[in-house]
Protein backbone atom coordinates (compact mmCIF):
# COMPACT_ATOMS: atom_id res chain seq x y z
CA UNK A 1 0.00 0.00 0.00
CA UNK A 2 1.41 3.75 -0.72
CA UNK A 3 2.44 5.97 2.16
CA UNK A 4 -0.90 8.20 1.24
CA UNK A 5 -3.31 5.58 2.43
CA UNK A 6 -1.18 4.76 4.83
CA UNK A 7 -1.48 8.07 6.48
CA UNK A 8 -5.28 8.34 5.81
CA UNK A 9 -6.10 4.97 7.74
CA UNK A 10 -3.55 6.15 10.72
CA UNK A 11 -5.67 9.91 10.11
CA UNK A 12 -9.39 7.59 10.45
CA UNK A 13 -8.16 5.90 13.83
CA UNK A 14 -7.31 8.73 15.22
CA UNK A 15 -10.05 10.39 14.58
CA UNK A 16 -12.04 7.33 15.71
CA UNK A 17 -10.20 7.52 18.70
CA UNK A 18 -11.55 11.19 19.07
CA UNK A 19 -15.06 9.57 19.06
CA UNK A 20 -15.34 6.87 21.11
CA UNK A 21 -11.84 8.20 23.39
CA UNK A 22 -14.43 10.65 25.63
CA UNK A 23 -16.33 7.98 26.13
CA UNK A 24 -14.23 5.66 27.86
CA UNK A 25 -11.79 7.65 29.28
CA UNK A 26 -13.22 11.63 29.74
CA UNK A 27 -16.44 10.31 31.03
CA UNK A 28 -15.22 8.86 33.99
CA UNK A 29 -14.72 12.26 35.57
CA UNK A 30 -17.65 13.78 36.59
CA UNK A 31 -16.62 17.52 36.14
CA UNK A 32 -13.68 18.46 34.24
CA UNK A 33 -10.91 20.81 35.34
CA UNK A 34 -11.86 24.73 33.93
CA UNK A 35 -8.31 25.35 32.66
CA UNK A 36 -8.49 21.78 30.23
CA UNK A 37 -12.03 22.46 29.30
CA UNK A 38 -10.73 25.76 28.14
CA UNK A 39 -7.73 24.41 26.53
CA UNK A 40 -9.91 21.61 24.72
CA UNK A 41 -12.29 24.26 23.63
CA UNK A 42 -9.71 26.50 22.02
CA UNK A 43 -8.29 23.73 19.69
CA UNK A 44 -10.19 23.72 16.75
CA UNK A 45 -10.11 27.45 16.42
CA UNK A 46 -6.38 27.04 17.10
CA UNK A 47 -5.50 24.84 14.74
CA UNK A 48 -7.59 26.15 12.08
CA UNK A 49 -5.97 29.84 12.33
CA UNK A 50 -2.60 28.07 11.92
CA UNK A 51 -4.07 26.99 8.49
CA UNK A 52 -5.46 30.52 7.49
CA UNK A 53 -3.00 33.32 8.88
CA UNK A 54 0.31 32.51 7.43
CA UNK A 55 -1.21 31.17 3.80
CA UNK A 56 -2.78 34.41 3.89
CA UNK A 57 0.73 36.57 4.03
CA UNK A 58 1.78 35.01 1.21
CA UNK A 59 -1.08 35.85 -1.32
CA UNK A 60 -1.99 38.39 -3.12
CA UNK A 61 -5.00 41.63 -2.95
CA UNK A 62 -6.95 38.90 -4.83
CA UNK A 63 -6.69 36.09 -2.34
CA UNK A 64 -7.34 39.12 0.57
CA UNK A 65 -10.03 40.05 -0.94
CA UNK A 66 -11.28 36.38 -0.77
CA UNK A 67 -10.94 36.08 2.28
CA UNK A 68 -12.48 39.42 3.52
CA UNK A 69 -15.56 39.18 1.67
CA UNK A 70 -15.68 35.56 3.25
CA UNK A 71 -15.06 36.42 6.82
CA UNK A 72 -17.67 39.43 6.43
CA UNK A 73 -20.51 36.57 4.96
CA UNK A 74 -19.50 34.05 7.93
CA UNK A 75 -20.39 36.78 10.68
CA UNK A 76 -24.29 36.85 9.48
CA UNK A 77 -24.65 33.71 6.80
CA UNK A 78 -24.11 30.15 6.98
CA UNK A 79 -20.97 28.14 6.39
CA UNK A 80 -22.26 27.66 3.13
CA UNK A 81 -23.17 30.80 2.23
CA UNK A 82 -19.77 32.18 3.42
CA UNK A 83 -17.79 29.77 1.04
CA UNK A 84 -20.03 30.39 -2.01
CA UNK A 85 -19.21 34.25 -1.40
CA UNK A 86 -15.34 33.90 -1.20
CA UNK A 87 -15.28 31.54 -3.90
CA UNK A 88 -16.74 33.88 -6.15
CA UNK A 89 -14.87 36.54 -5.46
CA UNK A 90 -11.20 34.47 -5.81
CA UNK A 91 -12.94 33.25 -8.93
CA UNK A 92 -14.02 36.66 -10.82
CA UNK A 93 -10.84 38.30 -9.71
CA UNK A 94 -8.94 35.94 -11.09
CA UNK A 95 -9.99 35.40 -14.25
CA UNK A 96 -10.17 39.05 -14.40
CA UNK A 97 -6.84 40.82 -12.98
CA UNK B 1 -25.96 -10.36 20.29
CA UNK B 2 -28.26 -8.47 22.69
CA UNK B 3 -30.63 -5.86 21.28
CA UNK B 4 -31.07 -2.90 23.59
CA UNK B 5 -34.85 -3.06 22.85
CA UNK B 6 -35.77 -6.52 23.24
CA UNK B 7 -39.55 -6.09 23.27
CA UNK B 8 -39.93 -4.00 20.46
CA UNK B 9 -40.81 -5.54 17.07
CA UNK B 10 -39.91 -5.19 13.43
CA UNK B 11 -42.23 -2.46 12.35
CA UNK B 12 -41.05 -0.51 15.55
CA UNK B 13 -37.58 -0.75 14.32
CA UNK B 14 -38.05 0.10 10.93
CA UNK B 15 -40.31 3.23 11.80
CA UNK B 16 -37.79 3.97 14.70
CA UNK B 17 -34.92 3.81 12.07
CA UNK B 18 -37.03 5.76 9.04
CA UNK B 19 -37.29 8.65 11.85
CA UNK B 20 -33.37 8.69 11.85
CA UNK B 21 -32.98 8.41 8.32
CA UNK B 22 -35.60 11.87 8.04
CA UNK B 23 -33.12 13.36 10.41
CA UNK B 24 -30.51 12.21 8.66
CA UNK B 25 -31.56 13.72 4.84
CA UNK B 26 -30.96 17.34 5.41
CA UNK B 27 -27.79 16.97 6.95
CA UNK B 28 -26.69 14.81 4.19
CA UNK B 29 -28.18 16.95 0.87
CA UNK B 30 -26.40 20.39 2.87
CA UNK B 31 -23.15 18.56 3.31
CA UNK B 32 -22.77 17.66 -0.31
CA UNK B 33 -21.20 20.73 -1.85
CA UNK B 34 -18.33 20.29 0.62
CA UNK B 35 -18.38 16.14 0.06
CA UNK B 36 -17.98 16.81 -3.59
CA UNK B 37 -15.04 19.94 -3.22
CA UNK B 38 -13.25 17.70 -1.07
CA UNK B 39 -13.04 15.04 -3.52
CA UNK B 40 -12.48 17.88 -6.15
CA UNK B 41 -9.81 19.30 -4.20
CA UNK B 42 -8.46 15.40 -3.37
CA UNK B 43 -7.41 14.43 -6.78
CA UNK B 44 -5.90 18.47 -7.19
CA UNK B 45 -3.39 17.27 -4.22
CA UNK B 46 -2.18 14.03 -5.84
CA UNK B 47 -4.99 11.37 -4.42
CA UNK B 48 -6.32 8.91 -6.53
CA UNK B 49 -10.07 8.43 -6.65
CA UNK B 50 -10.35 5.53 -4.37
CA UNK B 51 -7.69 7.28 -1.72
CA UNK B 52 -10.54 10.03 -1.37
CA UNK B 53 -13.41 7.65 -1.67
CA UNK B 54 -11.21 5.23 1.10
CA UNK B 55 -10.50 9.01 3.15
CA UNK B 56 -14.03 9.88 3.29
CA UNK B 57 -15.42 6.46 3.73
CA UNK B 58 -12.88 5.99 6.89
CA UNK B 59 -12.02 9.32 8.32
CA UNK B 60 -15.54 10.39 7.80
CA UNK B 61 -14.68 14.23 9.11
CA UNK B 62 -15.16 16.66 6.96
CA UNK B 63 -12.70 19.74 8.64
CA UNK B 64 -10.23 17.00 9.83
CA UNK B 65 -10.60 15.38 5.94
CA UNK B 66 -9.62 19.09 4.39
CA UNK B 67 -6.97 19.72 6.79
CA UNK B 68 -5.09 16.21 5.76
CA UNK B 69 -5.67 17.85 2.28
CA UNK B 70 -3.57 20.81 3.04
CA UNK B 71 -1.10 19.02 4.33
CA UNK B 72 -0.67 16.23 2.29
CA UNK B 73 0.20 18.73 -0.52
CA UNK B 74 3.35 19.78 1.49
CA UNK B 75 6.75 18.08 2.63
CA UNK B 76 4.92 17.43 5.83
CA UNK B 77 6.12 14.11 8.09
CA UNK B 78 3.21 11.68 8.09
CA UNK B 79 3.00 12.34 12.00
CA UNK B 80 2.27 15.71 11.74
CA UNK B 81 -0.54 15.44 9.62
CA UNK B 82 -2.20 12.37 11.43
CA UNK B 83 -2.14 14.83 14.62
CA UNK B 84 -3.35 17.44 12.90
CA UNK B 85 -6.08 15.44 11.43
CA UNK B 86 -6.96 14.41 15.26
CA UNK B 87 -6.36 17.97 16.42
CA UNK B 88 -9.24 19.49 14.54
CA UNK B 89 -11.29 16.43 15.28
CA UNK B 90 -10.43 16.30 18.73
CA UNK B 91 -13.76 18.61 19.83
CA UNK B 92 -15.52 15.09 19.43
CA UNK B 93 -13.94 13.83 22.55
CA UNK B 94 -16.22 16.04 24.46
CA UNK B 95 -19.52 15.10 21.87
CA UNK B 96 -18.34 11.17 23.19
CA UNK B 97 -17.97 11.89 26.46
CA UNK B 98 -21.41 13.16 26.58
CA UNK B 99 -23.62 11.50 24.65
CA UNK B 100 -22.11 8.06 26.24
CA UNK B 101 -23.86 9.03 29.19
CA UNK B 102 -27.24 8.79 26.92
CA UNK B 103 -27.20 5.29 26.16
CA UNK B 104 -26.54 3.25 29.30
CA UNK B 105 -28.77 0.93 27.62
CA UNK B 106 -26.74 0.37 24.23
CA UNK B 107 -25.00 -2.89 24.18
CA UNK B 108 -20.45 -1.94 24.27
CA UNK B 109 -20.56 -3.51 20.51
CA UNK B 110 -23.33 -0.21 19.53
CA UNK B 111 -21.63 2.05 21.49
CA UNK B 112 -18.16 0.64 19.63
CA UNK B 113 -19.74 1.07 16.16
CA UNK B 114 -22.03 3.82 16.47
CA UNK B 115 -19.47 6.34 17.37
CA UNK B 116 -17.68 6.32 14.83
CA UNK B 117 -20.94 8.35 13.18
CA UNK B 118 -20.47 11.23 16.07
CA UNK B 119 -19.98 14.22 13.81
CA UNK B 120 -21.34 17.96 15.02
CA UNK B 121 -24.92 17.19 13.46
CA UNK B 122 -25.20 13.47 14.84
CA UNK B 123 -24.08 14.54 18.38
CA UNK B 124 -26.54 17.81 18.02
CA UNK B 125 -29.74 15.52 17.21
CA UNK B 126 -29.02 12.73 19.34
CA UNK B 127 -28.59 15.38 22.20
CA UNK B 128 -32.00 16.57 21.22
CA UNK B 129 -33.92 12.58 20.94
CA UNK B 130 -32.04 11.50 23.65
CA UNK B 131 -33.58 14.59 25.96
CA UNK B 132 -36.93 13.70 24.20
CA UNK B 133 -40.13 11.39 25.78
CA UNK B 134 -38.26 8.47 23.19
CA UNK B 135 -34.72 7.76 24.51
CA UNK B 136 -31.69 7.96 22.00
CA UNK B 137 -32.43 4.34 20.39
CA UNK B 138 -29.57 2.80 18.67
CA UNK B 139 -31.32 2.25 15.71
CA UNK B 140 -32.46 5.35 16.01
CA UNK B 141 -29.28 6.56 15.70
CA UNK B 142 -27.77 4.34 13.12
CA UNK B 143 -31.07 5.82 11.06
CA UNK B 144 -29.62 9.04 10.98
CA UNK B 145 -26.19 8.10 10.32
CA UNK B 146 -27.39 6.00 7.33
CA UNK B 147 -28.00 8.52 4.74
CA UNK B 148 -25.19 11.08 5.94
CA UNK B 149 -22.93 8.35 5.53
CA UNK B 150 -23.43 6.95 2.32
CA UNK B 151 -23.98 10.78 0.83
CA UNK B 152 -20.58 11.45 2.19
CA UNK B 153 -18.86 8.59 0.45
CA UNK B 154 -20.38 9.28 -2.59
CA UNK B 155 -19.85 12.74 -2.88
CA UNK B 156 -16.08 12.34 -2.50
CA UNK B 157 -16.57 9.85 -5.96
CA UNK B 158 -18.27 11.62 -7.73
CA UNK B 159 -15.99 14.78 -6.40
CA UNK B 160 -12.66 13.13 -7.33
CA UNK B 161 -13.62 11.55 -10.67
CA UNK B 162 -15.05 15.01 -11.77
CA UNK B 163 -11.99 16.79 -10.45
CA UNK B 164 -9.73 15.24 -12.71
CA UNK B 165 -11.19 16.53 -15.68
CA UNK B 166 -10.70 20.32 -14.71
CA UNK B 167 -8.60 22.19 -17.26
CA UNK B 168 -7.06 24.99 -15.49
CA UNK B 169 -7.83 24.41 -11.39
CA UNK B 170 -5.39 27.73 -10.81
CA UNK B 171 -8.32 30.00 -12.61
CA UNK B 172 -11.29 27.88 -10.66
CA UNK B 173 -9.40 29.12 -7.56
CA UNK B 174 -8.98 25.52 -6.19
CA UNK B 175 -5.53 26.11 -4.69
CA UNK B 176 -7.05 28.58 -2.64
CA UNK B 177 -10.40 27.48 -1.65
CA UNK B 178 -9.24 25.61 1.54
CA UNK B 179 -7.98 28.95 3.48
CA UNK B 180 -11.62 30.48 2.53
CA UNK B 181 -13.70 27.09 3.96
CA UNK B 182 -10.92 26.93 6.93
CA UNK B 183 -11.42 30.74 7.16
CA UNK B 184 -15.10 30.03 7.66
CA UNK B 185 -14.69 27.29 10.36
CA UNK B 186 -12.71 29.36 12.12
CA UNK B 187 -15.34 32.11 12.66
CA UNK B 188 -18.28 29.52 13.16
CA UNK B 189 -16.37 29.23 16.70
CA UNK B 190 -16.52 33.07 17.17
CA UNK B 191 -19.30 31.57 20.40
CA UNK B 192 -16.59 29.91 22.20
CA UNK B 193 -15.03 31.79 25.05
CA UNK B 194 -11.93 33.71 24.80
CA UNK B 195 -12.33 32.76 20.67
CA UNK B 196 -10.69 36.46 19.44
CA UNK B 197 -7.44 36.38 21.93
CA UNK B 198 -7.46 32.53 21.21
CA UNK B 199 -7.06 33.26 17.04
CA UNK B 200 -4.98 36.36 18.00
CA UNK B 201 -2.44 34.52 19.38
CA UNK B 202 -2.33 31.30 16.87
CA UNK B 203 -2.50 33.62 13.87
CA UNK B 204 0.55 35.37 15.17
CA UNK B 205 2.64 32.37 17.02
CA UNK B 206 1.52 30.42 13.21
CA UNK B 207 2.98 33.52 11.35
CA UNK B 208 6.17 33.93 13.07
CA UNK B 209 7.40 30.13 13.07
CA UNK B 210 5.92 30.16 9.37
CA UNK B 211 9.28 32.49 8.65
CA UNK B 212 11.32 31.83 11.38
CA UNK B 213 10.80 28.21 11.45
CA UNK B 214 9.73 27.12 8.74
CA UNK B 215 6.99 24.86 8.11
CA UNK B 216 5.32 22.67 9.32
CA UNK B 217 6.08 23.62 12.62
CA UNK B 218 3.55 26.55 11.91
CA UNK B 219 0.67 24.11 12.46
CA UNK B 220 1.77 22.72 15.68
CA UNK B 221 3.58 26.09 17.29
CA UNK B 222 0.72 28.12 16.06
CA UNK B 223 -2.02 26.03 17.76
CA UNK B 224 0.13 25.26 20.98
CA UNK B 225 -0.06 28.76 21.59
CA UNK B 226 -3.66 29.50 21.21
CA UNK B 227 -4.61 26.91 23.88
CA UNK B 228 -1.79 27.53 26.13
CA UNK B 229 -3.08 31.07 26.34
CA UNK B 230 -6.73 29.95 26.68
CA UNK B 231 -5.85 27.21 29.85
CA UNK B 232 -3.44 30.33 31.13
CA UNK B 233 -5.59 32.57 31.15
CA UNK B 234 -8.81 30.83 32.97
CA UNK B 235 -8.78 31.15 36.53
CA UNK B 236 -7.90 27.96 37.70
CA UNK B 237 -10.79 28.16 40.68
CA UNK B 238 -13.55 28.86 37.76
CA UNK B 239 -16.67 26.78 37.74
CA UNK B 240 -15.60 23.14 36.66
CA UNK B 241 -18.69 22.39 34.34
CA UNK B 242 -19.92 18.79 34.01
CA UNK B 243 -18.90 17.28 31.03
CA UNK B 244 -22.64 17.46 29.37
CA UNK B 245 -22.21 21.44 29.80
CA UNK B 246 -18.71 21.27 28.62
CA UNK B 247 -19.44 19.84 25.18
CA UNK B 248 -22.57 22.26 24.47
Amino acid sequence: MSAMVWIILAGALATYLARIGGHLVLSRFERIHPRVEAGLNAVPAAVLTTLVAPVATTGGPVEWAALVVAGLVALRGSLSAMFLAGAVVLIVLRNLV
Amino acid sequence: MATAEPTSSKSDRMSEFLDGARHGMPVAVASLPFGLLFGALAVQNGMSVWEATLMSATVFAGASQMVGLELFGQTIAPWVIVLSIFAVNFRHVLYSAALGRRVPHWTPFQRAFGFFFLTDPQYAEGEKRAAGAHGLKFIWFMGMAAPIYLFWIVDAYIGATFGNLIPNPHALGLDFLLPIYFLGLVIDFRKRPLWLPVVGASAAASIAAYYLVGSPWHVSIGAAAGVLLAAVVTPANATAHRIEDAAE
